[in-house]
């Protein structure tokens, strides 16, 4: 795994009147509305602990008000966290000073937002040189690094316009070009596609999956939208009340919801397109044929649909060499159906990353 | 309405139901006991005026102190002198350069800015004003006044902008501030030019420093909105790419908020003209001066014509600067014709310095105090029936009797009244404050100059609030009547205060009744904008709910968009009295006499200086009273839950 990018132990964000004092006192494992009754606190974030691996997509997920707007401001101290520790490659960013903090701001993470935050009265071009503007980079390296992350974001030839001329999608481009062109390790986006139309947002999520595999940033993406958490997340963490719920791959959510809030969540979620056949997977009955085809343990239920066509025989599941069970046709059409039973019996073969 | 004084016996075994008096009985009963006090007092205990209060000396006395030590106390030598001297330098400087442009130079530089600020519309405008200026023969004076306005602008600015960002980025500041800020505007501009004499004496300095203190507020106040208004996106995003606070401050807030602060420029700059002609009570120089003079002997038509070259600065000045707040950004070529077209015609103003004469030419001057006065003699000549049976009614049916009542009250029924009056409609606290100024004003030895003030803004604000609430009512629920009202309401606020003196003197001559007509001019269209308002902010959604149901529109009105505008219609019924009070006091310049006049005997004549001073803080008094006792209305002070972030 090595060393992760970001690592986040036991935060709290409360607003409010002394409410360091809330931590570590009974008054801390309230629910937010009794806390608040009590104090006249808000417990935003609350005890969250995760890591991000570098290079990894790690999507925050959960309704609004759920907090997870408020633990992406924590990472960069845009909001100052209340406790916890939190490590940004290593480097305690709690401890940093408001120097080291810029320079962490500066150089290293930067962030996009949901209502871009652009500045009317600049250009596009000077929109995305604002960050190298501040780090006092000259204006004509600055226009023409500029230029270089416009095209690559498919901007290019709007260097002159105002943001105001510019569609929401396209605004929504400049906003992520100028977190880009200070070219930092870790890219922070706070509902960065909420505010676009449907069509608008499918495209801006490929344009994200693309410049991941272009540039190969760690990215923290935070998302109400669960479509979205699973076509973009390697790995999710589902908030809940300023808590995360449970921490997993999507796979590993849709097969193996830690309680009811995730089940509910994913209840709609077509299994068969998220899970794989490790989740279906049975040991062979007493002489049932093994000689069928054979597919990884990985391979995605819905992928698994020609084979089984194109044989009768039950299909063997291998990991590592090994056969980890048999799927039969009729285990893959229990699975596709759209009302799907819960899987829970594979549950075991899952890990699921909890945080209470 | 009054509430009892005088407690209900409480009905002790009666049933709780019995108990609930319905809701006019307090008020009446109030009424009632008020009037039978005041019959049973009636000439007991009042305060009838001593021009001779012990008070009076007192301050007179330290008014000689104050010259004695003038260059020996270290105060002055080390602090105050220097400040009058700061501000004379720059009141010289900004006057002399405006000289030395020479009226082309001066003409082609407005016009030059005109275009900088809004191309060739506001060219022309500023043109044609600062023209007509010199048609009208007061060039000269008009360059004092001009000197006079930026001088106290430029210093107003200069503090207040940094203030009022200040308060913009922290909420203790503001919480400072900004009751200063509200006491400073409700303070008639009387008030400030007394304390500046002492301090800084007459003339030029004074004057600034006076104008640049009642002009600063606006800056402040909107320059801390704008400022609390930027974007906080743009902001996080700027300090997400690790700006510093003075970055940030530089290149995000400062640049978002420059519009809504040039606004607060034009703020700035109304306020400054419309106390510049006034600061000629303390001898400073410019179309005041002669507007003062002429206004002293009923020369209505003398008085006019400096009163409408004030106006056309202040029609240039406000143009100005509207334009440059809405200016947009373009791209480099359109920089470049609004530099270029501003280079070209301030070059042209200047080229034309050594051609033509230094002062401007007299033959195109135009006489126009004679025609005037003819009209204004018509008028006395052939309305006279009419004007003078509207003053009659006004003076004899409402002043005197009203005026009677309040004078010959004990102080303590006053006082009482007040107190009820303000703790019913407005609270606990601005009862006590309202009463409070009250009783300060007794203790000032002022009280039946002050109960006769009252009286005149009593009845201008009763007019006005009423005729007010009609336009505004009228204005919102009919489209083409607001079309029609708009461009008289938006005229009349860019008009300085005291211009409105002048048409009420050429209808009415001197006296009471001049300066109430004055004051409705003035404050009507303040409140019938924001009665038009109140009731537009009505919500569409509401209002289709309600005629769904059925309800005429006097149902409709009555029911859903007076009770809904409530709070607009306090607001503006607060602004009406406040505006009144200032108005009526500037009034004691066409004979109004009352408090405004002991402010001005006091800098005519030596030995009124104290009584003038006192008058002075009397008049803030009374501002602070009114604005309490109807302030429950404006929601300013509502207490509302902090939100720490």
């Amino acid at each position: 795994m090595g060393t992760a990018a970001i690592e986040v132990r036991g935060l709290w964000k409360i607003f409010g009147p002394k409410a360091d004092r809330i931590i570590g006192s009974p008054d801390a494992d309230l629910e937010p509305a009794q806390l608040r009754a009590k104090t006249g606190c808000t417990a935003a974030v609350r005890d969250v602990s995760f890591e991000v691996r570098p290079g990894e997509v790690f999507v925050v997920m959960g309704l609004s008000g759920s907090g997870k707007s408020t633990l992406v401001r924590c990472l960069t101290r845009l909001i100052e966290p209340t406790a916890g520790e939190l490590r940004i490659d290593g480097q305690d960013v709690r401890a940093m000073s408001a120097k080291q903090l810029r320079e962490l701001r500066r150089h290293r993470v930067s962030m996009v937002f949901q209502h871009f935050g652009l500045l009317p009265h600049r250009k596009v071009v000077d929109n995305v040189g604002y960050g190298l503007e501040i780090q006092g980079v000259g204006k004509a390296e600055r226009h023409e690094k500029a230029r270089r992350i416009l095209s690559l974001v498919g901007l290019g030839g709007h260097e002159d316009s105002y943001p105001e001329q510019l569609s929401g999608g396209m605004q929504q481009r400049v906003g992520l070009a100028r977190a880009l062109a200070v070219d930092p390790e870790v890219l922070l986006f706070d509902e960065p596609f909420s505010a676009l139309d449907p069509l608008i947002r499918r495209d801006m999520q490929a344009e994200v999956i693309r410049l991941h595999r272009e540039v190969g940033k760690t990215m923290v993406f935070i998302t109400h939208d669960l479509s979205e958490a699973l076509k973009l997340g390697e790995r999710i963490a589902i908030m809940r009340a300023g808590a995360i719920v449970q921490v997993g791959t999507p796979e590993e959510l849709v097969g193996a919801p830690a309680d009811e809030y995730v089940a509910d969540f994913v209840r709609d979620v077509p299994r068969a397109q998220v899970l794989s056949l490790r989740w279906i997977c049975r040991a062979p009955e007493p002489g049932e044929p093994l000689d069928g085809p054979e597919l990884p343990a990985d391979t995605v239920i819905h992928d698994a649909v020609p084979a089984a066509m194109a044989s009768d025989r039950p299909i063997r599941v291998v990991a590592g060499g090994e056969l980890v069970g048999v799927v039969s046709r009729v285990d893959l059409l229990g699975a596709v159906r759209p009302e799907p039973q819960p899987v829970a019996a594979a549950a075991s073969a899952g890990a699921t990353g909890e945080e209470a | 309405m009054v509430s009892a004084p005088v407690q209900v016996a409480p009905p002790v075994e009666a049933p709780a139901r019995a108990r609930r008096l319905p809701r006019w009985v307090a008020p009446v009963a109030g009424v009632v006991a008020v009037v039978v006090l005041y019959v049973a007092f009636r000439g007991k205990a009042v305060l009838p005026h001593d021009d001779d209060a012990t008070l009076f000396h007192w301050l007179n006395d330290a008014r000689d102190w104050v010259d004695a030590n003038r260059n020996s106390s270290p105060i002055f030598l080390y602090v105050v002198n220097y400040i009058r001297l700061g501000a004379a330098g720059v009141y010289e400087a900004i006057q002399a350069g405006l000289v030395a442009l020479g009226w082309p130079g001066l003409l082609g530089l407005a016009a030059g800015l005109g275009w900088l600020a809004g191309g060739w519309r506001i060219a022309l405008v500023s043109f044609a004003g600062f023209a007509g200026v010199g048609v009208l023969g007061f060039w000269e004076a008009s360059v004092e006044t001009l000197a006079l306005t930026l001088s106290s602008v430029v210093l107003s600015l200069l503090f207040g902008i940094p203030l009022g960002i200040w308060a913009g980025r922290s909420p203790r500041v503001r919480r400072i501030v900004t009751p200063v800020l509200d006491v400073m505007q409700i303070m008639p501009t009387f008030s400030y030019l007394s304390p500046m004499v002492l301090l800084f004496l007459i003339g030029p300095a004074s004057a600034t420093i006076a104008t640049m203190i009642y002009a600063m507020p606006p800056a402040i106040r909107i320059t801390a909105m704008a400022i609390q208004r930027v974007s906080g996106v743009a902001v996080e995003a700027s300090e997400s790419l690790g700006a510093t606070g003075w970055q940030t401050l530089g290149k995000v807030r400062l640049p978002l908020a420059l519009n809504t602060i040039m606004l607060g420029v034009n703020q700035t700059i109304a306020a400054a003209l419309s106390m510049v002609p006034l600061t000629a009570l303390i001898a400073a120089p410019g179309l005041g001066e002669d507007l003062l003079r002429a206004l002293a002997r009923v020369n209505v038509g003398a008085a006019l014509v400096p009163g409408v070259a004030i106006v056309l600065i202040a029609i240039v000045l406000d143009r100005m600067t509207r334009a440059a707040a809405q200016r947009r950004e373009g791209g480099t070529r359109a920089r470049a014709v609004r530099w270029g077209g501003f280079a070209v015609l301030t070059a042209a103003g200047l080229a034309l310095l050594p051609v033509l004469a230094q002062d401007f030419p007299e033959q195109w001057e135009v006489q126009i105090v004679r025609p005037i006065n003819d009209v204004v003699d018509w008028i006395e000549a052939h309305w006279y029936t009419f004007t003078g049976f509207l003053n009659d009614v006004v003076a004899y049916g409402l002043l005197n009797p009203l005026q009677d009542v309040l004078t010959n009250a004990p102080w303590w029924l006053v006082t009482a009244a007040v107190l009820v009056f303000a703790w019913r409609v407005s609270g606990a606290a601005a009862g006590l404050v309202a009463t409070a100024c009250l009783l300060c004003v007794a203790g000032l030895q002022l009280w039946e100059h002050a109960m006769e003030t009252l009286t005149m803004v009593l009845v201008a604000s009763v007019i006005t609030i009423a005729a007010g609430l009609a336009l505004g009512v009228a204005a919102a629920r009919s489209r083409w009547f607001a079309a029609g009202l708009r461009p008289l309401l938006d005229a009349a606020q860019t008009m300085p205060s005291f211009s409105y003196l002048l048409p009420a003197v050429a209808l009415f001559g001197n006296g009471r009744f001049t300066a109430i007509t004055a004051s409705f001019i003035y404050a009507v269209p303040v409140v019938a904008r924001l009665v038009e308002d109140g009731l537009r902010a009505v919500p569409g959604t509401v209002m289709e709910a309600a005629r769904s149901a059925g309800s005429t529109d006097r149902q409709l009105l009555w029911k859903v968009q007076l009770p809904m505008a409530r709070g607009s219609l306090l607001l503006a019924a607060n602004q009406g009295i406040v505006m009144t009070l200032a108005m009526v006091v500037i009034g004691a310049l066409v004979g109004a006499g009352a408090l405004g006049y002991d402010v001005v005997a006091g800098f005519a004549q030596q030995e009124d200086y104290g009584k003038g001073l006192a008058a002075g803080v009397a008049l803030v008094l009374l501002g602070v009273m009114l604005d309490r006792i109807t302030q429950g209305a404006n929601g300013r002070r509502s207490p509302h839950k902090k939100r720490n972030a």
